[in-house]
């Protein structure tokens, strides 16, 4: 299976994404600048955390313009899984393939810690190899984590199971404790917590493989060779 | 022509400011009891060439597709032509 790590001027979780992909989980992998048109060889595409283009004016929004968002957007309309992380997921709710917006963390600091979560979801292509209701530990390191959508649009996330992950506590100001959330198809995930440093109980953590193993589990079910 | 433009970007009412929070904590303990609610927004100045029947709608497009994140943000804008170019 083979991997698209998106790389934006500013993302700074590339190579940690990378490493996940190759090293841990022994796929295929490759760096895919902001400027690319294509993605059409790619089987996944992951955006980064980081700060994009600086965060200039919002998290995320100038990043929503980049030549390879196109391609992104195209990945996630033929149904690929497409996983942002942190800023990725920032950068997926400002170029609308999620709903809803970041605000500043309720408490104004840059939360950088390990954070336990409850896998809200487990029937999905991104958390298939977790129990329902399990509890991962996982880090956040974000500014701008809390988040926010209409009321409209929280009871249609949680009615059709759109909320993966959840924090334990009010980590943030997000609303419903929300970590992550999926798109109406099921291929796009968005989360702030950090699943690509969190692959190897040597950085405190392997809690976060089982996602990634997921979505390579999902994919070979669909891409199996039948002789 | 050449305009001079101004965009306001606020937060939307009832979407929660911590930086306005903090900043009104702040007023109070320097004293100004009086002070019952601040709200931060941004404030960009723009200079552009554009024509009288399209500079409005090019400012509203901005500001839909970039400048504010409508699911959270309000904006107002001020278009004048420029004095000195």
């Amino acid at each position: 299976m083979k991997f698209a790590v998106i790389v934006f001027p500013g993302s700074n979780c590339d190579k940690d994404m990378y490493y996940a992909v190759k090293n841990e989980l022994g796929e295929e992998a490759e760096y895919v600048f902001h400027d690319e048109t294509s993605l059409d060889r790619f089987d996944a595409v992951l955006l980064p955390g980081g700060f994009s283009y600086g965060d200039y004016l919002r998290s995320g929004a100038i990043a929503q313009f980049s030549p390879v968002m196109e391609a992104v957007k195209k990945a996630a309309a033929a149904g690929k899984p497409v996983l942002g992380v942190c800023n990725g997921f920032q950068v997926l709710l400002e170029a609308g393939l999620l709903p809803g917006a970041m605000r500043r963390n309720k408490g104004l600091k840059f939360i950088c810690k390990p954070v336990t979560l409850r896998t809200e979801e487990n029937a999905t292509m991104f958390t298939s190899e977790y129990k329902q209701g399990e509890m991962i530990t996982v880090p956040v390191a974000h500014g701008d984590g809390n988040y926010y959508c209409s009321d409209e649009d929280y009871r249609i996330l949680k009615e059709n199971g759109r909320i993966v992950f959840t924090y334990t506590d009010d980590l943030n100001g997000s609303k419903a404790n929300i970590a992550g959330i999926l798109n109406e198809s099921g291929n796009v995930l968005g989360m702030m917590p950090h699943p690509e440093r969190a692959v190897d109980t040597l950085l405190g953590s392997a809690d976060g493989l089982p996602l990634f193993r997921s979505i390579v589990a999902n994919w070979r079910e669909t891409h199996a060779v039948h002789r | 022509m050449t305009y001079d433009i101004q965009v306001f970007v606020t937060l939307k009412e009832g979407v929660l400011d911590p930086q306005g929070n903090a900043v009104q904590t702040s007023l109070t303990r320097l004293g100004y009891d009086g002070v019952q609610n601040v709200r931060i927004g941004k404030k960009m100045d723009i200079r552009m060439e554009s024509e009288p029947e399209k500079v409005e709608s090019d400012v509203r497009e901005m500001c839909e597709k970039l400048l504010a994140n409508p699911v959270i943000e309000d904006y107002e804008y001020t278009i004048e032509e420029a004095l000195s170019v």
